[in-house]
């Protein structure tokens, strides 16, 4: 019985929840990488120092820069038929492949793992995270996606040196093409992998002001989250989202300013360490779960706050 | 140009949704269902590609319990023009769907599906993804611009990072993501008028396919609670705890 994690990356550096699902697949057994890219020599060598994985397969090939689901799909299902379980981070690009190679291998994916109860037990939120359903798979191949911010990250130490080992052979998909790509330009950390998240709502009432949020934010060295309510209003970005239908995240320090507290926001983010709430309704669902709430006026909150942090 | 939409019927965005007391599903008796969300917004972005002159016939399809031809008439009503009833009783998974969506979609041959890229019930965001492997069509998922050119379609996806931008020959799937659109209410006459639109009905049994679950659904639990902390009186007040007490900043 084989494992795979098939890895994430931007070509150039890991996608760290790579490194919760391989600390996941663990617990499974026989740990495998999988390297797909124009050019994995960098992304390599940040695997090759992980304990207990056994061997680094890579495939490099122009076409998997842009790491269309087409392409991937197809090449995992080609070359390896012989896993018991391939594993993916639930990102963008995870949740994007993942499903489609469980089509091509007609096998019912298990998306979205918190926990892994036996080789074939798992559980996985659903409704937006209010209520957790223990799944037992009947597949012969479990394909699963993993939600990084439920598992530690695998440790690094150099007693077990993977071996780095090409394979296989891609025949390139005529059914899309990769254009271009704008990603969001930022000074600040990653939003999931974040110590601190500063989160603004609807109750920021304009995209401008969302700026005092923002200084606080570069003050505490935080990433930038918002609520779906905040997204659709056009206040900020999509990729900013924290929720349900958006990121998933869990840091230190969770500071959630003019944000209610729906369902759907409270199901992206109340795994998070310590969380505080800022909001005037003193009603607002977010005190609930919050560690530290504080209901007052966020336009006069944030910016004391922000000049009194050291 | 023929559009397909799935739609799913689901427990309403705004219901706080129940665990039951013997643990094997949530509360689903007297609670209101609505369309799923992004299946909603999928319907709006095929009748727009049809108020462009793009599209010519948009056909909504639904699979279960004869109460799903209810958010079939939601479609037809938004402007759909006819509907497909699957009838079914038992309950499908992500595969079994997709795996039903195409036996449809090699019958009645659509140039392009649109759908939600995940229902708000069980979350799977799989579908789609399943139905494009099985078709061996293109897939763009996660769309939130979406533009057809002569016999592609130019999509701009949601990514961790920000917005991919990429090209897919048609016949293609598209999976839609929140910004795609803002979809129209119905409004009276065309509730009116879509209950004299078709609804083609068949049932799963005819198509053949193997519906059997793979994952087995041993228990259905509440997520852990988180308890309340205690609310401070004053910023000062807050970062002293947040120092002293969470040790976090």
């Amino acid at each position: 019985m084989k494992t795979l994690v098939v890895v994430d990356h931007n070509n150039n550096k890991l996608e760290k929840s790579t490194l919760n699902t391989i600390k996941a697949a663990i617990q499974l057994e026989n740990v495998d990488l999988l390297v797909l890219s124009d050019s994995c020599k960098d992304i390599c060598n940040e695997l090759i120092n992980i304990k207990n994985i056994n061997n680094i397969f890579i495939n490099e090939n122009d076409a998997f820069k842009n790491q269309l689901a087409e392409d991937s799909a197809n090449f995992i299902a080609e070359n390896f038929k012989d896993y018991a379980n391939i594993l993916f981070s639930n990102t963008s690009n995870g949740k994007n492949i993942a499903p489609r190679l469980a089509g091509l291998i007609d096998t019912m994916i298990i998306p979205d793992v918190i926990e892994i109860v036996d080789k074939q037990t798992f559980k996985r939120p659903i409704y937006a995270g209010n209520a957790i359903a223990t799944c037992k798979s009947k597949n012969k191949i479990n394909i699963i996606t993993i939600r990084a911010t439920a598992f530690e990250e695998a440790e690094i130490g150099n007693d077990n040196v993977g071996k780095i080992k090409e394979i296989g052979n891609l025949n390139v998909n005529n059914l899309s093409k990769y254009l271009d790509s704008e990603l969001t330009k930022s000074e600040r950390p990653e939003l999931t992998s974040a110590d601190i998240v500063v989160s603004g709502g609807r109750g920021l009432g304009s995209a401008e002001n969302f700026q005092i949020l923002e200084k606080l934010a570069d003050k505490l060295g935080a990433a930038m989250g918002a609520s779906r309510a905040a997204v659709d209003a056009g206040y900020v970005p999509n990729d900013w989202q924290v929720g349900q239908t958006g990121k998933i995240v869990a840091p230190n320090l969770y500071i959630a300013v003019g944000i209610s507290g729906a369902i759907q926001h409270l199901a992206g983010m109340k795994d998070s360490k310590v969380i505080i709430g800022i909001n005037k309704d003193e009603e607002a669902p977010i005190f609930s779960i919050s560690d530290y709430g504080l209901a007052e006026d966020l336009f006069k909150a944030v910016p004391e706050m922000e000049s009194k942090i050291n | 140009m023929k559009i397909l939409v799935p739609v799913k019927r689901v427990v309403d965005y705004n219901v706080k949704v129940r665990v039951k007391k013997d643990e094997t599903d949530v509360e689903l008796d007297n609670v209101k269902m609505s369309m799923n969300p992004f299946d909603e917004i999928a319907v709006e972005e095929a009748l727009r590609l049809k108020e462009k002159g793009i599209a010519s016939e948009i056909i909504a399809v639904s699979i279960g319990l004869p109460e799903v031809q209810e958010t079939i008439r939601n479609a037809l009503a938004m402007g759909a023009d006819s509907g497909i009833f699957v009838n079914c009783t038992s309950k499908l998974e992500p595969l079994s769907v997709a795996k039903i969506l195409t036996s449809i979609c090699n019958k009645i041959k659509p140039d392009l599906v649109i759908m939600g890229k995940q229902a708000i019930d069980d979350d799977m965001n799989a579908t789609g993804q399943m139905l494009s492997a099985m078709l061996n069509w293109g897939q763009a998922t996660f769309a939130s611009k979406l533009e057809i050119q002569d016999k592609k379609i130019k999509v701009g996806r949601e990514i961790d990072g920000g917005i991919e931008n990429i090209e897919v020959n048609l016949p293609a799937i598209v999976t839609t993501d929140l910004r795609l659109n803002e979809p129209r209410y119905a409004s009276l006459p065309n509730i009116m008028k879509a209950k004299r639109k078709p609804i083609d009905e068949m049932k799963v049994e005819d198509l053949n396919i193997d519906i059997e679950p793979r994952l087995e659904i041993l228990k259905v639990e509440e997520p852990k609670s988180r308890e309340a902390g205690i609310m401070v009186k004053s910023v000062d007040e807050m970062i002293e705890k947040l120092k002293n007490e969470a040790k976090v900043i």
